[in-house]
């Protein structure tokens, strides 16, 4: 199935989560993004009068894979180490409403046309607002390289932007997506040991207090963001439910000759009003606040990482230190030991410095997404209300008669 | 029809005394809640007005004609009918006002007008007397109750006893105000016995409540969880609708049995109803043998209106079962989705804890927790009454099953005139062949017999016949109550749920004007 998505300015919900201010050197955005049958192809635009760049305005076709690669790449270079990589976009996954629309085309005999009409575009809705997320999740990772002083001048960018040709990248094959996973452990069981660790005494006040702080964030964060999910997923489900009763309180008041014709009728329209507003309370709570909650667990995650390096780098130095106490005392080799702890040391406060600063701008950034998410869901659920009450009231003056 | 039949004594056969008479019947449906029961002084000037010319149809009532105007009559309740006519004084002072008020205006003279056969002009034809009794006869004035569901006794032989609670005006009750206790099979006791007095005649019995087995045992061992009081709640809701309904049946509200069961304090325990039971069992072959004559059964339809309504029937017992379908999905999701948001309520909260970083973000995030809370007050609220929805479907399947059975004894009871016809006739053959044949020792005796059974086969025809027109006198009229009485429980029901639709949606709507206002005091803040 082929789609095409303009991502203009309502294309792009989960820009909301991120509030981006970059100078305009550098301007990149998704123009167009094509579903072929397993996979979208996205269409990055480029504006930039950087000098680097051959020319102004320019645009390449790249697939998720791609973004993959950048991100990782990004996150093997140990210049990066002291910066919040901006989170991988998720893949794009069309399969369960793919299943859907086709259950639904193998027919079902007992539901009316119009019935079966309706569901065809619930469903066919659902999946243009599936494809117009991914969209947005990819291009919200493109910009806030964009937008970071440090992560925009680096060279995989440049030629992630501008190389017209396919990179070439193949996604992960089994065995990197196992080795993936078996890092991830490593990870974990070398973070707990180094936390184990004794005399590694976390020197700043600050990121102990953020440690705790993320670790209990992540968690609670990623359960009202499963939580939120099936929330939205009920009302969806809700709205679905109306369809149904409104075509048969349809058929009872077609059938009737007295005066629950009316009635029927017009609670049949009724339901169907519901459903459209239990439609809108889905979305809106979908864009607002599920939306965020998941980008920011990911964010989230990203800041524990950044945390993780940098307790790493902290381990290293009290190791280059303990090395060099030992060196010095059997007096064999200092000078090497010496300069290798001197580096530890220089990466360790570069590490930090830049960690700090970042998690700085993680907690602003974070604060202020939520604070216009929940403000304008609050205005949307009011403006729905509102509207909501005027025409039940104007029904229930029709009915009284 | 009335011009066939001697003037009316209310007016002097002229077409606009019969207008204003037309008018004046439709006045009781319309402006029974206004009128007042003393049989001195009306207001007629306080009474609506009506545009007479639209619904007036001339000196004859057609059937249709009669149709029409109570049709129009109840789509402009309010509209006015003024009265300046000086006969319709003794109509208006003989109409009470009704005890039960209802929503629509289609109540105490229904009964009496809704038979096409019988309309307008049997009111003409009585004396003020007449009128006055038989209006006082169709009182409604009763009132029923069910509550204080009782757990009575343990363990498996443990029942709940509901307090029925009577508040009438009726003569034939000894009180004016009177309750006894009752369990579930003495209900189920009293349908089955006015089920065998009334049904096979052509009476819609109104269906008892279902059993359920496994709803009782859990009240039974004892599990004092949410479901079990629901499940005690939505049964104790059933019995006062069943007894309303009951009651509201002119016919069965005569009968002794269902004054025995409100009044004695005391009744034999109908231990028939059991499931398993000799009785229980007997039932079900009988459902199944009824169910195999059925189609058996070929009928020759001489009405139209019969398998007209029929059809009807059969139509609207397929959409509300399928609505009531869709319905019970609905309100099941709703539970979902009240479940869920609590649960989410809980994360927010719990994620409003743990940013202490900026006051600011934790008054946000406790803004969006109550957010939830409203959100699902409002679930709540609507499940309630989608709940009232849904058993309002499934009282109506089960009344739509007792029709169909009325029309079903119709069918048997044609069946057996047919057969007592059909018997007859061999009967006259054999004795026509007796008259050729030549057995001159037989003859005599044979003569008698068969002169005495045909004698006896032709008073069973004839009273097969008058049985038979019977009950499809009776089913004419009962539908036409039925008809009546669903509008009107439907109509009900949807006011209802809109009404506290509109409330909920009200209450919401402060409680979110009130939290933006905070939302942006904080902004200002920030």
């Amino acid at each position: 199935m082929e789609t095409h998505a303009e991502a203009g300015k309502e294309g792009k919900p989960s820009c909301a989560s991120v509030d981006l201010q970059g100078d305009s050197s550098l301007q990149v955005e998704i123009s167009d993004a094509v579903s072929e049958r397993d996979k979208v192809k996205f269409t990055v635009q480029t504006k930039s009068c950087l000098p680097h760049f051959a020319q102004t305005e320019f645009s390449v076709v790249r697939q998720h894979e791609e973004f993959i690669w950048l991100h990782d790449a990004y996150v093997e270079n140990e210049e990066y180490a002291g910066l919040i990589i901006p989170p991988a976009p998720p893949r794009p996954d069309f399969e369960a409403s793919r299943e859907k629309l086709q259950k639904l085309g193998e027919g079902d005999s007992s539901v009316t046309r119009e019935e079966f009409a309706k569901m065809k575009q619930e469903l066919e809705a659902e999946y243009l607002a599936i494809f117009k997320k991914t969209v947005a999740m990819h291009e919200v990772f493109l910009q806030r390289l964009a937008a970071h002083p440090t992560l925009r001048r680096d060279h995989n960018f440049f030629v992630f932007l501008e190389y017209g040709q396919d990179l070439s990248v193949r996604g992960k094959n089994r065995k990197e997506l196992l080795g993936g996973f078996l890092r991830n452990i490593v990870k974990s069981a070398d973070e707990a040991l180094i936390t184990g660790m004794s005399g590694l005494k976390e020197v700043d006040d600050f990121f102990e207090h953020e440690r705790t702080f993320l670790l209990e964030y992540h968690t609670r964060i990623r359960d009202a963001c499963l939580r939120a999910d099936r929330v939205m997923r009920a009302h969806k489900c809700l709205a679905d439910d109306y369809i149904p009763i409104s075509a048969a309180l349809s058929s009872l008041g077609t059938q009737e000759v007295n005066q629950l014709r009316t009635s029927f009728l017009k609670l049949a329209e009724l339901f169907e009003r519901l459903r459209k507003l239990e439609g809108r309370v889905a979305s809106d709570e979908d864009l607002k606040l599920s939306d965020m909650l998941r980008y920011y667990m990911r964010d989230s995650q990203a800041a524990k990482d950044l945390l993780y390096r940098r307790l790493r780098a902290l381990a290293d130095y009290e190791n280059a230190n303990k090395a060099l106490d030992k060196a010095r005392t059997r007096n064999r080799e200092v000078r090497p030991a010496e300069s290798h702890q001197q580096l530890c040391c220089q990466r360790f406060e570069r590490l930090s410095d830049s960690a700090k600063q970042e998690l700085m701008d993680f907690k602003s950034r974070r604060v202020s997404s939520f604070r216009k998410n929940l403000i304008e869901l609050a205005e949307l659920e009011l403006k729905h209300a509102k509207a909501e009450e005027h025409r039940l009231l104007a029904l229930l003056h029709l009915l009284w008669r | 029809m009335a011009a066939e039949r001697e003037p009316p004594p209310l007016g002097d056969g002229k077409p606009t005394d019969f207008e204003d008479l037309e008018d004046g019947e439709d006045l009781f449906t319309s402006t029974v809640s206004t009128l007042e029961s003393s049989p001195s002084s009306p207001e007629p000037a306080s009474l609506p007005a009506e545009d007479i010319s639209a619904n007036s149809n001339g000196p004859k009532p057609t059937e249709v004609g009669l149709d029409d105007d109570r049709e129009d009559l109840f789509a402009e309740a309010t509209e006015e009918v003024s009265l300046d006519s000086p006969e319709r004084e003794p109509i208006l002072s003989s109409e009470p006002s009704p005890a039960v008020t209802p929503v629509t205006p289609t109540t105490l003279i229904a009964p009496r007008i809704e038979s096409k056969s019988m309309s307008a002009p049997v009111i003409f034809d009585r004396s003020r007397e007449e009128i006055e009794e038989e209006a006082n006869g169709d009182i409604f004035d009763i009132e029923i109750g069910v509550s204080d569901p009782e757990k009575v006794g343990d363990g498996m032989n443990a029942y709940m006893a509901y307090r029925v609670t009577t508040k009438t005006s009726l003569s034939m009750f000894s009180k004016s105000e009177f309750s006894v206790k009752r369990r579930f099979s003495d209900f189920l006791g009293l349908h089955s016995k006015l089920a065998s007095k009334y049904l096979h005649v052509g009476y819609i019995v109104p269906p008892a409540p279902e059993k359920s087995i496994v709803g009782m045992t859990k009240v039974k061992v004892g599990k004092e969880d949410s479901s079990s009081t629901e499940f005690v709640e939505k049964r104790r809701a059933a019995l006062e609708r069943y007894l309303q309904r009951t009651v509201k049946h002119p016919t069965l509200l005569q009968d002794p049995d269902l004054r025995q069961f409100l009044e004695s304090s005391e009744l034999p325990r109908a231990v028939n109803t059991q499931a398993l039971s000799g009785a229980g069992i007997l039932r079900m072959v009988n459902k199944a043998a009824d169910a195999v004559n059925k189609m058996t059964i070929k009928m020759n339809e001489s009405d139209a209106w019969f398998e007209e309504k029929q059809q009807q029937f059969e139509n609207l017992d397929q959409q509300l079962r399928k609505l009531h379908a869709s319905v019970e999905a609905l309100v099941c999701h709703r539970k979902e989705l009240s479940a869920n948001t609590a649960a989410f309520a809980k994360s927010a909260a719990m994620l409003g804890n743990s940013e202490d970083h900026t006051a600011l973000s934790r008054a946000l995030s406790q803004l969006a927790e109550v957010e939830e809370k409203i959100d699902q007050l409002h679930q709540e609220q609507a499940f309630a009454d989608f709940y009232m929805f849904s058993e309002l479907l499934s009282d109506y399947i089960r009344l739509i099953a007792a029709v169909k059975g009325v029309f079903d004894h119709r069918m048997k009871c044609w069946q057996k005139w047919e057969d007592a016809q059909i018997t007859l006739l061999k009967k006259r053959e054999a004795e026509a062949k007796m008259m050729v044949a030549n057995k001159p020792d037989k003859i005599q005796q044979a003569k008698n017999e068969i002169r005495e059974e045909i004698e006896e086969w032709e008073a069973k025809v004839q009273q097969g016949e008058r049985d038979f027109e019977q009950i499809s006198k009776t089913i004419r009229k009962e539908v036409g109550r039925f008809e009546k009485e669903r509008v009107k429980d439907f109509k009900t029901v949807i006011i209802k749920y809109l009404e506290s639709l509109v409330q909920t949606q009200q209450q919401v709507f402060k409680i979110e004007v009130l939290m933006n206002g905070r939302k942006h005091f904080v902004e200002k803040r920030y």
